[in-house]
């Protein structure tokens, strides 16, 4: 066992001391020094679950898109249909390479007519930031990186509108899934959103000036107390997204991989009009199938299955795990992983190779867990 | 973090207290606490023969996967199967109810820490 990397180079966010006063264990995340756990990671993940969460994500990067052309700028640079979204909603996309491999997954949200929001993953920040520009020539569009101006925090749990309602002066129940709109939360300026990356209901809060973020962050423990809201780590949001079938970037999704063979071929809008960076490329994925799928698994026994483990069918290797945990929702240890298309999961025994062993699995559909509305 | 005046240590932060011939094994308050929840434990099987630095076991919490070592040579005879069906009780009390496994000394260890060196050890990578 090896101590935490103390390096002093990593950033910090404007949460950082509120974390530190909490006793949070801090790892350096994409560079970022940001909290692991506070206390036990079940008890978080279990919490979100049942009543909420508080999350920093103040790390993830922020890229205003703007001007007369930001729409169709952002339809030739993603994947996704961005012109078509109404002002006030927001769309999950993704960014790849002009073959197909996916540079990032983005949650990209109009705020006006000619303004666009692009959160993109801490470690991605800077290739999303510098392809958009370079994609941006010849539209008249501004790029912009406006992370150092966010803070970003995540109120996640069926407990998050009750908490976060008395702090607020917008009407929650108005605010739809994958929407986002200007208001205040505890007296600061916020762009609030209904977004998130648990499984669960919540609320998505950015502030601009990063600095409300203590303020905002004490009002909402506050608020959330009697509703047993506690603040949650990176441990414990990695279990829920996994749970909830979502991907991580660096996991299920790399610059080698489509959005086709993550099960994310949807988000790829081939019937948009007009060309964009990956059109060809994805076009002939989607014609000739993916080569690989994204599947659960669910383990038969205890012991947990990780990352990088080989995937057996019948005792030959089909696959790779590309996150695996015990699941605390489930009571089990849980993975998703690629395998090969041509593998058939029904007909034979599936297990996963867990340093030298091959423990039993099943093969299930994503996702594991499925909040009840 | 609790370090027991009774116990030997190990750099692989391991306590191991020897009494009749008989080393009784877990891991310290530090790795516990370090780890975070640990969900999964594996510690060598009854009979099986241990020697000082080779792998005989392992410890996994959420997010990651640690090996056991045994502090000293001997044959395994007996393992804390209430700690395999709930590892839990590794982190809430590591040096009681939390103990992993039990080794018949063939050879007495030559390398242990005593409590004051642990915990400069400790100190040094906390």
């Amino acid at each position: 066992m090896t101590a935490p990397d103390q390096g002093s180079a990593l950033r910090t966010t404007p949460l950082h001391a509120v974390h530190q006063r909490a006793g949070a264990t801090l790892v350096d995340f994409a560079g970022w020094e940001m909290p692991l756990r506070y206390g036990g990671e079940r008890g978080e993940h279990t919490a979100v679950r049942e009543t909420a969460g508080l999350f920093d994500l103040s790390h993830m990067g922020e890229i205003h898109v703007t001007g007369p052309q930001a729409a169709d700028m952002l339809d030739y640079a993603l994947v996704g249909h961005l012109s078509k979204v109404t002002p006030g909603r927001a769309r999950y996309t993704m960014i790849t390479a002009a073959d197909g491999g996916v540079l990032d997954d983005l949650i990209v949200y109009r705020l006006g007519d000619e303004e666009y929001l692009v959160v993109a993953n801490a470690a991605n920040a800077e290739t999303v930031l510098a392809a958009l520009s370079e994609r941006a020539a010849g539209f008249g569009a501004l790029v912009e990186d406006r992370s150092p101006d966010y803070a970003l925090i995540a109120v996640q749990g069926p407990a998050a509108a009750a908490i976060l309602a008395p702090l607020t002066d917008a009407d929650l129940s108005g605010i739809k899934y994958y929407a986002g709109y200007s208001h205040h939360v505890a007296g600061h300026p916020a762009l609030l959103a209904r977004t998130g990356y648990t499984g669960e209901d919540g609320f998505e809060i950015f502030l601009t000036p990063g600095s409300a973020a203590p303020a905002v962050w004490e009002a909402l423990l506050e608020s959330g107390e009697p509703h047993g809201l506690v603040p949650a780590g990176l441990s414990a949001r990695d279990t829920l997204r996994l749970e909830a079938g979502m991907p991580l970037y660096g996991n299920e999704l790399d610059a080698q991989t489509t959005p086709f063979e993550a099960n994310l071929g949807r988000v790829v809008k081939l019937d948009k009009p007009g060309d964009f960076v990956g059109r060809e490329a994805l076009q002939r994925v989607a014609d000739d199938g993916p080569r690989r799928r994204l599947v659960g698994l669910v383990s038969r026994g205890r012991r947990p299955l990780r990352k990088g483990n080989t995937v057996l069918l019948d005792g030959a290797p089909v696959g790779a795990v590309t996150s695996g945990a015990p699941s605390p929702t489930l009571g089990k240890p849980v993975a998703m992983a690629y395998i090969d298309s041509g593998a058939d999961p029904g007909a034979g025994e599936a297990a996963v190779d867990v340093r030298g062993r091959a423990e039993a699995v099943d093969v299930v559909d994503l996702p594991f867990y499925r909040r009840e509305r | 973090m609790s370090v027991p005046a009774e116990l030997n240590y190990t750099s692989e932060h391991e306590w191991v207290a020897i009494s009749d011939g008989v080393a009784t094994v877990g891991i310290t308050a530090f790795a516990a606490e370090a780890l975070g929840d640990i969900v999964y434990v594996e510690p060598p099987e009854t009979g099986t023969t241990v020697a000082v630095g080779e792998t005989c076991g392992e410890v996994e919490s959420t997010k990651s996967v640690s090996d056991l070592y045994s502090p000293v040579n001997g044959e395994v005879v007996d393992v804390n199967q209430a700690a395999v069906d709930n590892p839990e009780v590794i982190g809430t009390d590591p040096y009681g109810q939390g103990w992993l496994f039990k080794v018949e000394v063939t050879e007495e260890p030559s390398e242990l820490l005593s409590p004051e060196q642990y915990t400069q050890l400790t100190e040094g990578e906390g």
